[in-house]
């Protein structure tokens, strides 16, 4: 018998090891259930979620839309384009008039680091982060940890490197908290401007050189070069950091070892890494956003274990 | 009060035994029938049935399945203590097919009721039956009862019925206070 030690998801890093295996056993369910003719349990038909983007998303919007509706949960979907945060409302005005209506459980990602958590603490509904800026992202780390259980089995003593815009990545953050929670080693990998300046304090070590990274892991989690955020420019161009930091399908062959390539999407293809890889079996990619919906259904089913009648 | 013993292991083994040859009258070889134990604790009486069936029917082909009807209960947000999730395995088609769950104890019949939502959501059987090792008679909550019963009890709430299939196994019933 056991139930998360959190009210809210806001991040990996307040969660236990223990919280993390939980949302894995009863994703596994999910799992099963999502692979079903009906892939629907009525579980929470008695909850409303509302979804709040106040940035774009396709997948994560979309995943979190699914695992509520197989939950059977009523949804209502807000996204800050065309509302009436444009007029000037507050975040907890906005908030607290969609809870007005009735309403569970939100969901919200935001450009702003700490707004879930700020959320939290000023309204009366259980929170799950979908993303706050660069700061986490735990319900994309907590599907990426659960594709490595899944390919290996445990996530515990697996090497893991993490390629690309460190600086910049809700999921980089999100993903050290959770690996290293779980027990696994974690590098990071990318152009040094990209790369946080104080990471190694959270037990990280730093490989500048792409090939040396790779040789070490088992796994390579690519992040996406996120072309909107090059405002300033962290390096010459695009076609220098794909011949950096791209991954091909001969540098794949050419390791002593297979590893496994990860991406949280949407790929650049042909900058993060070519197509060949992408579509390759050493891609876990679609698994992963299989996985997403699973992993989203366990986390709302627990969190909306504890809201009380 | 010292516990009450219901059924000791030979008495079990007999009432098995019993249960498996109700099945095989009204369901013959098994062709178009297939069992369901109910997670988590109906699932050993299933294997002991299919065991048994098997033995009877000489090695016959008796499908088994695993059922979890967690997400289906209607207690979710209503009990102090947290669900626990289990498995489901169905490797099989139940479509017009005849199902048959089990489970070891009928006592309110809430769980029996999330069982039959949670198999529909695998398919539309031809029928459904129920059976159990014991049914606590007088304390439904919903109009449900079983097609095949190992023993029938009368017991209040205060007491609970304690099935154990490990090895040669044993029921009994004890008064909640004594733990």
């Amino acid at each position: 018998m056991s139930n998360l030690s959190v009210d809210h998801l806001l991040g990996i890093k307040g969660l236990s090891r223990e919280d993390i295996e939980l949302i894995f056993t009863t994703a596994d369910n999910f799992k099963d259930v999502i692979n079903r003719p009906i892939k629907k349990v009525p579980s929470l038909r008695d909850i409303t979620i509302a979804n709040l983007f106040f940035e774009n998303s396709t997948r994560t919007k979309l995943s979190f839309e699914l695992a509520e509706k197989r939950l059977s949960a009523d949804v209502v979907n807000f996204s800050a384009s065309g509302s009436s945060v444009k007029k000037g409302e507050t975040l907890i005005d906005t908030v607290n008039n969609i809870l007005a209506m009735k309403v569970d459980m939100v969901v919200m990602r935001h450009p702003n680091p700490g707004a879930a958590v700020f959320l939290s603490r000023n309204v009366n509904s259980r929170i799950v982060n979908a993303g706050d800026g660069a700061h986490e992202h735990p319900t994309q780390a907590l599907l990426d940890t659960y594709s490595i259980r899944e390919k290996y089995g445990d996530v515990e003593g697996k090497k893991v490197v993490i390629v690309g815009d460190i600086v910049h990545s809700r999921v980089a953050l999100s993903n050290i908290f959770a690996l290293q929670k779980l027990g696994a080693t974690v590098k990071v990998c990318g152009p040094q401007t990209l790369i946080p300046k104080y990471i190694e304090d959270l037990g990280v070590e730093v490989e500048l050189d792409l090939r040396e990274a790779l040789e070490w892991c088992d796994i390579a989690n690519m992040l996406r070069i996120q072309l909107e955020r090059q405002e300033i420019k962290y390096f010459p161009s695009i076609r220098e950091y794909t011949m950096t930091y791209g991954v091909d399908a001969e540098l794949l062959n050419s390791l002593s070892k297979e590893i496994t390539i990860m991406h949280p999407g949407p790929i650049n293809r042909g900058v993060e890494m070519t197509s060949d890889v992408a579509d390759s079996d050493h891609a876990i990619i679609l698994n992963q956003v299989e996985n997403g919906v699973a992993i989203r259904m366990a986390v709302l089913y627990l969190l909306a274990e504890k809201i009380a009648r | 009060m010292q516990p009450r013993i219901l059924l000791n292991s030979k008495v079990l083994d007999i009432t098995i035994k019993r249960l498996a040859r109700q099945l095989i009258e009204n369901h013959g070889d098994f062709e178009n029938t297939v069992l369901i134990g109910l997670q988590p604790r109906g699932i050993q009486l299933a294997d002991r049935l299919h065991a048994e069936l098997k033995r009877v029917l000489s090695g016959a082909d008796v499908e088994l399945g695993y059922l979890d009807v967690s997400f289906y209960r209607d207690d979710f947000r209503r009990r102090d203590e947290p669900i626990t999730v289990s498995e489901t395995t169905i490797d099989f088609e139940i479509e017009n097919k005849k199902v048959i769950m089990i489970d070891d104890v009928l006592y309110t019949g809430r769980t029996i009721r999330s069982g039959m939502d949670a198999l529909m959501d695998f398919g539309r059987p031809k029928k459904v039956e129920f059976l159990v090792l014991i049914d606590r008679r007088f304390s439904r909550q919903l109009p449900i009862q079983a097609d095949y019963v190992g023993r029938t009890v009368d017991s209040v709430v205060s007491e609970r019925v304690d099935v154990n299939l490990d090895n040669e196994g044993h029921v009994v019933l004890k008064t909640i206070d004594d733990e």
